[in-house]
């Protein structure tokens, strides 16, 4: 037998196991009789397969142990924050009074919920420099599109329709869909040559028909956009509004006012900057806070003070609506109020040492990788291939390399006005010690695009995968088994 | 903090590596006009028990548990959650790992979003479902507009039995489209009216719910007659309460186009209404107008099975303003936990674990009844009904509220020609002697 490490090949599909007539499931004792059920009513049941507990356990147990995840590596996903997710935080959201609550309780039986949401939104209005805060969308972009309803619905009420929104090019990627879906046409601004927008650029743009514009700031470069407060002067000059992206919070906690900005709508992402896990693509949570004239545009229902303490109020004639079929996904709310109470007066020192990360990373490498803007970054640093693509090797080799360096690739080939782009985002949780080595990783990959390229060509070489046919997997969808 | 690693050495170090004489010159690219007037002010951070104790606290204020008798459901249910599923979920590799753009490093993920999609269109009886929305109502929201894409139609009809607050999602996702929405009326018997369909002029899609707000079974067969009536118009088919097709045929198998509602009853705590779980399946002709991610099979250079994200063209990140949807982020990790959920029971179980919730409302209908309650609407139901109380029952409710039974919700605020009906709800959690403490209280 071949004692080298011997990886299983595949880890067997849930219908690939099992047996009829296994239970995995501890059915509670039948204290009623059975109650009469028309036949012809009733269906035949999905087709499951059935397991024992034993066999669940090991199944994702072993899945698991396929994933890179924060708990496991450096995970510098530029523009996601994976920063390290502290697990009292996951210990409060499971607290049988919060987990097992219901959200149809009525408000006299739910008040310590009601106050920690009240408490939440009092946080993040100060932490922004917004005064009016909703928690309700459950992602970036519902939060996204939260603001889009709140821009349409002000300029309904101001009497005119407006057609249009800008977008500059170094804004998030799901933007134009948000806006789209408000029936807003997106007019891309292309940004300066060093890397930020230029007010004469949105001056050129901005007209009556146009909503306002769309801002991610830091931009998608990792810089500061640091003539904002004159461009929202121009757009609101114009009648139109600031929608600032703030998926990029995570650099300027404390250092920015959003308020004084001229930001009039800004949506977080709790699982970024907050520190709620990702959970492999969710659930996130996308709250908005906006500016005193377009607080009464939140959606409903809202969490209020009143001399019998915290209630529901729907008494909001100018609001958008409703985005969530309850409150938003509350659970991730309770993890970041965690967060924000185990931090307090601490959380100042975030942002700081979130763009000490990146620039020491950006030192570190600005002689081995391409750097499109060569000037200190905020929370992120944006490098290209442009430097190994003499030697036929990509951002996307590069990326599958640093797997077999035990490193969770960063972004890539995003922002799009950086051509293979490579776009790294270390946080603040990241010790000194695991920097030095991802930086000697990427120097060290960089020497390989030299000496033996076809090496990054073949990477990863150490996953439970090599690389995947993606093209067989669009072209032939095979989406169920 | 114990976040924060950094020591005053390393920050020395790497200031002098960067090039900034302190921490504060890294922000020099902030113009003075955009900083805070005052610093901000937070209170000092708790330790963890510190913590501990403040979150017990505001737990405790709320109604949970032993010593409450809830009878709420609404779109939020009290099902018993394996602790199985609640452990594995914990794991930091499923829980800490981002949406799976890297495949090789992401097989984990992957995998388990796979299963997750073949179970949940094994269950609504479709052919493909995605790797989910956010939740019941978005989800609702989005097959509407999904619906729209594929007939490039401007009218939507949709139930007034589907739950009042999908239907004020939906109406506040379409309202800067400009689509109308016709509102088909409930019968006597607690079921869709469908004979307004006749009159509406080239719907995109009629919305029905089943089981509906009012618990009951909706004649899902009948309703996609009426829609596919008009051969283009597609049946929408939502739902609440996903564990009622252990025991009724699956909305695909009664002819539906799209089907979408909450997952929260499989396997996910009801957390003060999310996180949830949306789900959204479809048949494959219009598998290309489908919102959100999608897992699928392939191979690796070696030829080892393997999963990836797939037709990706349509999202946001590629398409942009022409993407089916923005929706990015979704609910991974509530899908890993509903197919831990949907595996654990298996075929045999949820049939199992189906009748039970039927048996115990049945018990309770008919305890009801006998006691002289009345029960409105005719249609079968699963695990929940709307009884109703003789006028002044608000005292009654708070007489109960005092008691600690909080007896079913309130229909009058969503519905007003419903005062004194209330909306009850019975799973496999709640057991013979809460049921009939009930039937004792309301009917003495």
């Amino acid at each position: 037998m071949n004692d080298k490490v011997r990886k299983p090949s595949a880890e067997p599909l849930l219908w690939e196991m099992g047996a009829r007539g296994r239970l995995a499931f501890s059915l509670p004792e039948r204290d009623v009789p059975e109650h009469p059920l028309d036949p012809a009513l009733a269906g035949e049941g999905p087709d499951f397969p059935d397991l024992s507990e034993p066999e669940i356990v090991r199944h994702y147990t072993r899945l698991s142990q396929w994933n890179m995840a924060v708990d496991t590596t450096m995970y510098p996903l530029g523009s996601c924050t994976m920063k390290y997710n502290p697990k009292t935080n996951d210990r409060q959201a499971a607290l049988p009074g919060i987990a097992g609550a219901h959200p149809l309780l009525p408000p006299p039986l739910s008040q310590g919920l009601l106050r920690l949401m009240f408490e939440l939104e009092q946080f993040l209005a100060a932490i922004t420099g917004l005064p009016a805060v909703t928690l309700q969308p459950a992602a970036g972009a519902q939060g996204e599109l939260t603001g889009m309803l709140i821009f349409h619905a002000y300029h309904g009420d101001q009497g005119r329709r407006r057609t249009k929104i800008l977008i500059p090019d170094t804004a998030h990627g799901t933007n134009p869909a948000s806006a789209t879906l408000c029936g807003f046409t997106a007019v891309a601004v292309p940004s300066g040559p060093d890397g930020i927008l230029e007010p004469e650029a949105v001056a050129r743009r901005m007209d009556a028909d146009t909503a306002g514009i769309m801002v991610t700031n830091p931009n998608t470069l990792g810089l500061f956009e640091s003539h904002i407060r004159e461009v929202a002067d121009i757009v609101h000059a114009k009648g139109g509004l600031v929608y600032a992206d703030g998926a990029n919070m995570n650099a300027v906690m404390g250092q920015v006012d959003m308020g004084a900005m001229g930001v009039d709508v800004l949506h977080l992402n709790l699982h970024k900057t907050f520190s709620t896990p990702h959970g492999g693509g969710g659930p996130g949570a996308g709250p908005v806070c906006v500016s005193a004239a377009l607080a009464p545009y939140l959606p409903v229902p809202r969490v209020v003070l009143t001399a019998d303490g915290f209630t529901w109020s729907d008494d909001f004639p100018r609001t958008i609506g409703r985005l969530h079929a309850f409150y938003g996904n509350f659970g991730i709310l309770v993890r970041a109020y965690s967060y924000i109470l185990s931090l307090g007066a601490d959380l100042t020192r975030i942002s700081p040492l979130a763009v000490l990360n990146a620039n020491y990373i950006r030192a570190g490498l600005r002689n081995h990788y391409h750097l499109p803007y060569d000037r200190p970054c905020m929370h992120e640093c944006v490098f290209s291939d442009k430097h190994q693509q003499a030697h036929k090797v990509t951002a996307l080799d590069i990326a599958k390399r640093l797997i077999d360096f035990g490193f969770h690739p960063p972004t890539i080939y995003f922002p799009l006005v950086v051509p293979g782009a490579l776009m790294i985002e270390p946080t603040e949780t990241e010790t000194k010690e695991t920097l030095d080595r991802f930086i000697a990783a990427m120097q060290a990959i960089a020497a390989e695009a030299v000496e033996d390229p076809e090496r990054l060509r073949q990477a990863p070489l150490h996953a439970h995968r090599r690389r995947l046919d993606e093209v067989q997997a669009a072209r032939k969808p095979c989406l169920t088994g | 903090m114990r976040f924060l690693p950094h020591t005053e050495a390393d920050i020395d170090a790497m200031l002098a590596a960067v090039g900034c004489k302190d921490l504060a010159a890294l922000f020099d690219d902030i113009p003075a006009d955009c900083r805070p007037a005052q610093p901000l002010h937070l209170p000092p951070g708790l330790s963890e028990w510190a913590l501990n104790r403040h979150m017990e606290n505001l737990a405790a204020e709320t109604a949970t548990g032993p010593g409450y008798d809830i009878f709420l459901g609404a779109g939020s249910y009290d099902h018993y959650i394996p602790e199985t599923v609640q452990q594995l979920l914990r794991r930091g590799e499923l829980a800490t790992a981002y949406t799976p753009y890297q495949p090789e490093v992401s097989q984990g993920t992957l995998q388990a979003i796979y299963e997750y999609q073949t179970l949940t269109a094994r269950l609504l009886g479709m052919e493909a479902a995605n790797a989910s929305v956010y939740d019941g109502a978005s989800a609702l929201a989005e097959a509407l507009l999904m619906a729209v894409r594929i007939t490039k139609r401007r009218l939507v009809a949709i139930s007034r039995a589907i739950h009042p607050h999908y239907r004020h999602v939906v109406a506040t996702y379409l309202r800067p489209t400009g689509l109308d929405i016709i509102e088909l009326p409930y019968g006597p018997d607690g079921r869709t009216d469908l004979n307004p369909l006749d009159d509406a002029r080239e719907p995109a899609a009629v919305a029905v719910q089943s089981p509906n707000f009012f618990g009951c079974i909706e004649d899902l067969a009948a309703a996609a007659e009426a829609a596919h009536g008009d051969p283009a118009t597609l049946l929408v088919a939502a739902f609440t309460e996903p564990l009622a097709f252990g025991l009724y045929p699956s909305p695909g198998a009664l002819g539906a186009d799209i089907v979408c509602g909450e997952g929260q009853s499989l396997g996910i705590a009801r957390s003060f209404g999310g996180p949830g779980l949306g789900m959204f399946a479809c048949r494959n002709a219009h598998l290309r107008a489908m919102p959100g991610r999608l897992v699928g099979k392939t191979v690796d250079a070696d030829g080892r099975r393997g999963f990836v994200l797939t037709l990706a063209t349509r999202e946001q990140h590629i398409r942009r303003e022409r993407a089916t949807s923005n929706i990015c982020t979704n609910q991974g990790l509530c899908a890993t936990a509903a197919a831990m959920y949907m595996a654990s029971l298996g075929g045999t179980g949820i049939r199992a674990l189906a009748r039970l919730n039927y048996d115990k409302a049945g018990y309770l209908q008919t305890a009801l009844r006998n006691a002289g309650v009345a029960l409105p609407f005719s249609a079968p139901v699963f695990n929940e009904f709307v009884m109703q109380l003789p006028p002044g029952s608000e005292a009654v409710y708070r007489r109960l509220l005092e008691r600690r039974i909080v007896a079913g919700l309130p229909l009058a605020p969503f519905y007003p020609e419903l005062a004194d009906h209330y909306l009850l709800c019975v799973t496999e959690t709640t057991d013979k002697a809460a049921l009939d403490r009930l039937v004792a209280e309301v009917s003495s």
